[in-house]
């Protein structure tokens, strides 16, 4: 097996840049999306830790990651579109209608 | 480098197997094409291609030619990048669902563990090919075609998944070599034990590969093409390519699943032993014909082309039968599991393909809202009753020692009740749309 | 050696798929790579003999998470926003923020994977039948979060189609 610290270190590299992708981008679609690089990044790390120990619980937890991820993208995606029916927008600097 | 080295390489034979699906898929499906148009001129009373080559025999090579021909032409404001990228998607996930299939006990690329997961995770790849060429085509007909087709697929898959996974369960397994050693154990194909999702499959799959009666998005009546209207020469031969691959992907994994794959039928019995020579008797039977034909074609060419035809009918129907004939343990008799497998293989996904054809030819087309009307709100729970009942009826087998007969003909009566009566419903909810439409239309 | 070669050249397909994800302009075209990026981690899945995940990955993320990106990116008209600045205004603070924490965390791992070296790799014997063991550990063990999620998993469905509809 390829020593664990290369996974660890593969992890952080796609955390960090899901992260750089959330704070950065003004495109909400892309922020969604850098959400699902961290997602992923947390899984590869679950499912290598799942191969250093011997026990399968690390994957049923990516399982139940990878379920949250769906619904989560499913209601984010469909506020972007009941949004940019009303405003036209998907940029999150132009949505700003709370603001006084 | 030594030939025993080489040979011994565990990787050889995948490899032989991968070369020659990839080299030869592109003409069978050119073939299947010319199948398709002379079935449907003999379904309309007529000849069909007859012209370019003897019997129309040359004509996919021709349009080949052709579309290789053909002037490249890509839309003025067309991304270019996912232009060119959009076919190569849909051919690749559709041949790559080709690797894990049976076609005979060693014909097979790579025996997974999750083989039928593959097939099915693979295929869904095969979505990204549609939607990115209809965006990529920058013409609202694309996107619109390539959005309806995307959609009809993704509703199927889940019938689709529903029907496969109830055959799972009388499987056991996930490998597809092992599903089909299953049936050879359990001495009976899975579609007697689960026709209901076996009909499943059968109107899912049509849906999954777009055909009639569920072309509405590629129907030229209506999108002129949908995702392909904007695809010309050799791009739109890649995109048609993937429709045919995906075609024999799911009749290959409706035959792995349901119809026994490579066994001949009755493969356990040592009774029908003499169904061994079937093959050769069907392939005898063709050569005779085609000798029969000589003396009546018209014109010299033909006659020797259908000589040739019957002798090489002849010559296959030997090559199948010495292997049927040898003493057991020879060379022969070990050849004669990978041909025979093949044979009944091919003609399965055959017969599997000409009900494609023939349903083709026969219904009209269903209109888009009654299409995504069919998937969710009666193949589904169809689907979903089904596998309850399969997983009733193991319970009631394995579990309390039921029979298999009353076991799997009870639940199946309860699935076709079930069925019967959402179509019932359907059709109710249909007379009383027609009629609101009718009264809002007067009113 | 060869498992080496496997886990650099997924690694190295999956960052850089990462980070034209987050720098490409076009928004289809950060889809497609996102869908590189998926896919690498899935072949990432396979090589340390996670079959089931490796397939989930495929079929879940790639072939339906990401198809819906597809569909919404689709039915929203961006061609405006193609043509904007596609970066906050304070960006460069958001990059150094995130450099310092990475460079905290990579610190972190550096200093104390020698402890984890000591421990020894569980057999690969330990993972097979993998679908088998994760079919009993979610029916089984974790049965109570399964129907959880799918409780979760009805919601979100009632709550997307509610969010997107024309007329409630």
């Amino acid at each position: 097996m390829v020593p664990i610290g290369h996974y660890l270190f593969l992890s952080l590299a796609l955390f960090s840049i899901g992260i750089v992708g959330v704070v950065t981008r003004r495109n909400v679609i892309i922020i969604l999306m850098s959400i699902e690089l961290i997602l992923n990044a947390v899984n590869i790390n679950l499912v290598a830790f799942s191969r250093l120990v011997g026990s399968v619980e690390g994957q049923i937890f990516a399982i139940f990651i990878i379920t949250d991820a769906a619904a989560e993208a499913a209601v984010g995606l469909g506020i972007i579109i009941a949004f940019f029916r009303n405003r036209e927008t998907v940029l999150a600097d132009e949505m700003d209608i709370l603001k006084w | 480098m030594d030939l025993n080295a080489i040979l011994q390489w565990p990787h050889l034979v995948p490899l032989i197997c991968a070369l020659a699906i990839v080299l030869v898929l592109p003409l069978v499906a050119g073939y299947i094409v010319l199948v398709e148009r002379k079935v449907m001129a003999d379904m309309q009373v007529r000849l069909g291609p007859m012209r370019v080559g003897p019997h129309g025999l040359l004509q996919p090579i021709a349009d080949a030619l052709k579309l290789l021909l053909k002037e490249d032409i890509i839309p003025e404001n067309a991304d270019r990048y996912i232009f060119w990228l959009a076919p190569l998607i849909s051919v690749t996930a559709a041949m790559l669902a080709l690797s894990t299939v049976p076609i005979g006990p060693v014909f097979l690329i790579a025996d997974l563990n999750i083989g039928l997961l593959f097939i099915l995770g693979v295929g869904a790849l095969g979505i990204f090919g549609i939607v990115l060429g209809g965006w990529a085509s920058n013409s609202h007909y694309s996107l619109l075609g390539a959005l309806r087709s995307a959609a009809q697929l993704v509703s199927y898959e889940t019938s689709a998944g529903m029907a496969v996974v109830g055959a799972l369960l009388l499987a056991g397994t996930l490998s597809t070599k092992a599903i089909v050693e299953r049936q050879a154990q359990d001495g009976v194909w899975f579609i007697f034990a689960a026709p209901v999702g076996f009909f499943v499959y059968l109107v899912a799959s049509i849906a999954e590969t777009n055909r009639a009666p569920f072309d509405m998005p590629e129907a030229e009546s209506e999108l002129v093409a949908g995702y392909m209207t904007e695809y010309s020469g050799f791009r739109w031969a890649l995109y048609f390519l993937a429709e045919y691959t995906n075609m024999i992907v799911v009749a290959s994994i409706a035959t792995t699943l349901f119809l026994g794959g490579y066994l001949r039928p009755f493969a356990g019995t040592p009774l029908f032993d003499f169904l061994d020579y079937l093959p050769a008797l069907l392939l005898l039977l063709v050569a005779g014909y085609c000798f029969y034909r000589v003396p009546k074609q018209p014109v010299g060419v033909q006659k020797g082309f259908m000589a040739v035809v019957g002798l090489l009918c002849g010559g296959m129907a030997l090559l199948l039968a010495l292997p049927a004939a040898a003493p057991a343990g020879s060379l022969l008799a070990g050849a004669k599991p990978g041909l025979h497998g093949a044979f009944w293989f091919v003609a399965k996904v055959g017969a599997y393909l000409y009900v494609f054809m023939w349903l083709r030819f026969t219904f009209p087309r269903y209109r888009f809202d009654q299409l995504m009307r069919l998937g969710w709100q009666f193949l589904l729970p169809v689907g979903m009753v089904n596998l309850a009942g399969i997983a009733v009826a193991l319970a009631l087998h394995r579990g309390l020692g039921w029979g298999v007969v009353p076991s799997f003909a009870l639940t199946t009566a309860l699935t076709v009740a079930v069925a019967a009566y959402l179509v019932w419903i359907g059709e109710k909810q249909e007379v009383r749309k027609i009629g609101e439409e009718e009264t809002a239309g007067n009113a | 050696m060869l498992d080496l070669v496997i886990f650099y050249f997924f690694a190295a397909l999956a960052v850089v798929s990462a980070v034209l994800v987050v720098t490409r302009r076009n928004v289809v075209h950060s889809a497609i790579f996102l869908a590189t990026a998926l896919l690498a981690t899935a072949g990432i899945f396979l090589s340390l003999r996670a079959e089931f995940l490796f397939i989930v990955q495929i079929i879940l993320y790639t072939g339906g998470i990401l198809v819906l990106y597809v569909f919404v990116i689709m039915l929203v008209n961006l061609d405006v926003a193609l043509h904007q600045v596609q970066f906050n205004r304070r960006w460069y603070v958001a990059l150094l923020l995130t450099v310092l924490l990475g460079a905290q965390a990579f610190a972190a791992i550096l200093v104390s994977r020698q402890s984890l070296y000591t421990l020894p790799p569980a057999p690969a014997q330990a993972l097979e039948p993998n679908t088998e063991l994760v079919a009993w550990g979610l029916f089984h063990t974790y049965v109570l979060p399964f129907e959880i999620a799918s409780v979760l998993l009805l919601v979100a469905m009632i709550g997307g189609v509610v969010m997107a509809k024309k007329r409630i």
